[in-house]
């Protein structure tokens, strides 16, 4: 997944010249870069890379909502509003279908 | 392209680690020079901050002195006997496949003007960004008698590694009935709950392995991370072995005499037959020697960028940083290394950072299989770090046992995870 990940990044690097400048496509929507210290393949919590945007807002949105029952989870998702959530859930999925 | 080393007059090949891994992975020249972001300290901040930004196509030296890193998180789990201490040592071996230049040696100035961080041994580093990732220096000027050479008799364990071997080996070697005394730091301090953890699992230690025994934990405050957590534990599992005693109660320590084996209070003289003193701390030395802490000893930053509020172009993650609500926590200074990467190529780029938002979660261990939980989520507002209202807090104070038992679960999950994404 890291090394898709970097791949992805070197081709954007490569296309664009010298200038190690990055499409917008690979900034993390704000919160982002914080999931995967506990979200990782073979981890209890499970990856986000290769779900669906759906799966992983509409997950947020029930821990948020309290109808999912969360250890932690619900402590976190109240820290996003539905759009923030969305964009996060858009960007692990755009990043697992890399 | 060379890099920042190769360039280097004094760099020498002996101190060049990542180097022949490094030119292997160098990107192709593209005809113009990549921006060189040195990263000083190869704890959670800086080598998730370095790998972040060779990842995002910056020319990256990683400045580290240490040959292998020893690991805070579960360092307490080792010193109560729970855990082996080769469990704690994460190598290097991988960052330096990274992509990255990993440099063995301790920064010992930095020229803000010249923009050059220097080596002990003659290599100057020359950056466009400087990342200080520094961890806490013990103080060793605060608490009259405790001083560099009272860590033998009266270890802190408060940095990873021999210290926690000691304070693990004198528990183990101490007769029943004995008395051991802890002794917990005013805030701020790295891992906040980290004393109480350490108090809730030397008291099992005791509890099952030395009859009789008692620990008596001093503590500079009145309240403390997860106290609503802590203190329901400690009177359900350890009734007759741990006793609280809070600033209020005559807590905090004025003075210790190693050779005596007393910690002193204002009211009060405790003889130990194990003292573990946590004492006052900084940000690590190279932040003060650089011009970016302040009075208090830490470093104010930018909430965005993490860019030193006292020296521009250098930026300041993990314990060193005054974050705001953000606890000091390896949690926290991964989630930091990952934003601050980002702000810098951005900046390198001639972007504006956009405002961030971080989460930490930190785990701590009452007993084995029992396990506690604080979370937040953070924005920058009126310049600081603040909490997201409404986000964040601790576990449930009523949760059953099986819910303890996950979140133990978790915490050993989540030390994987860490650790594999930043050392593996």
């Amino acid at each position: 997944m890291r090394a898709a990940h970097s791949a992805s990044l070197f081709a954007v690097v490569a296309a664009l010249g010298s200038v190690p400048a990055r499409s917008d496509a690979a900034r993390p929507p704000a919160g982002a870069s914080s999931c995967t210290g506990c979200h990782a393949a073979g981890a209890a919590m499970g990856a986000l890379d290769g779900r669906t945007e759906a799966e992983i807002a509409d997950a947020l949105a029930a821990f948020r909502s309290g109808a999912r029952p969360a250890t932690i989870m619900n402590r976190i998702a109240t820290g996003f509003d539905e759009r923030e959530s969305r964009a996060v859930a858009a960007w692990f999925a755009a990043r697992g279908a890399r | 392209m060379g890099g920042a080393a190769d360039r280097a007059p004094g760099a020498t090949r002996r101190s060049v680690l990542g180097g022949a891994a490094a030119s292997v992975l160098a990107r192709p020249a593209l005809g113009g020079a990549r921006p060189r972001v040195v990263v000083v300290g190869g704890g959670f901040g800086g080598a998730t901050a370095a790998r972040e930004l060779a990842r995002g196509g910056a020319d990256v030296t990683l400045v580290e002195a240490s040959e292998a890193y020893v690991s805070c998180p579960f360092s307490n789990a080792v010193i109560a006997g729970l855990r082996g201490i080769d469990a704690q040592v994460l190598g290097y071996d991988a960052l330096g496949r990274a992509g990255l230049r990993l440099v063995r040696g301790t920064a010992s100035g930095v020229d803000p003007a010249a923009r050059r961080v220097d080596l002990g041994d003659g290599t100057a580093l020359p950056y466009d960004r400087l990342v200080l990732s520094p961890g806490i220096d013990l103080r060793f000027d605060v608490l009259p008698g405790y001083d560099a050479d009272a860590v033998t008799a009266m270890p802190h364990a408060w940095r990873a590694g021999e210290q926690t071997v000691l304070l693990a080996r004198q528990l183990a070697a101490m007769p029943e009935g004995g008395t051991v005394v802890l002794s917990a730091p005013a805030n701020p301090y790295r891992c906040p709950p980290g004393p109480y953890e350490r108090a809730s699992l030397i008291a099992h230690f005791l509890k099952t392995r030395k009859p009789r025994a008692k620990l008596i934990l001093l503590d500079a405050k009145d309240s403390f991370s997860k106290q609503k957590l802590f203190e329901p534990a400690w009177a359900a599992l350890y009734p007759d072995v741990l006793e609280y005693v809070p600033l209020a109660s005559g807590g905090q320590v004025a003075a210790v005499d190693p050779a005596a084996m007393i910690v002193r209070t204002d009211f009060a003289d405790y003889k130990a037959d194990v003292a573990c003193i946590i004492p006052p701390q900084r940000a690590g030395r190279i932040a003060a020697r650089a011009g970016c802490a302040d009075r208090s000893g830490w470093c104010p930053i930018d909430p965005v960028t993490f860019e030193s509020r006292l020296v521009p172009g250098i930026h300041v993650i993990g314990d060193a940083a005054i974050a705001g609500a953000m606890p000091k926590s390896a949690f926290s200074a991964n989630a930091q290394g990952k934003v601050c990467a980002q702000a810098v190529l951005d900046l390198l780029d001639g972007r504006e950072p956009e405002s961030p938002r971080l989460i930490n979660t930190c785990y701590s261990l009452v007993a084995p299989g029992y396990g506690i939980s604080v979370a937040g989520v953070f924005r920058p507002t009126d310049g600081l770090l603040a909490d997201v209202p409404g986000a964040g807090g601790i576990s449930p104070p009523d949760a059953p046992a099986a819910v303890r038992a996950r979140e133990a679960a978790y915490a050993e999950s989540w030390y994987r995870t860490i650790t594999g994404a930043v050392f593996g």
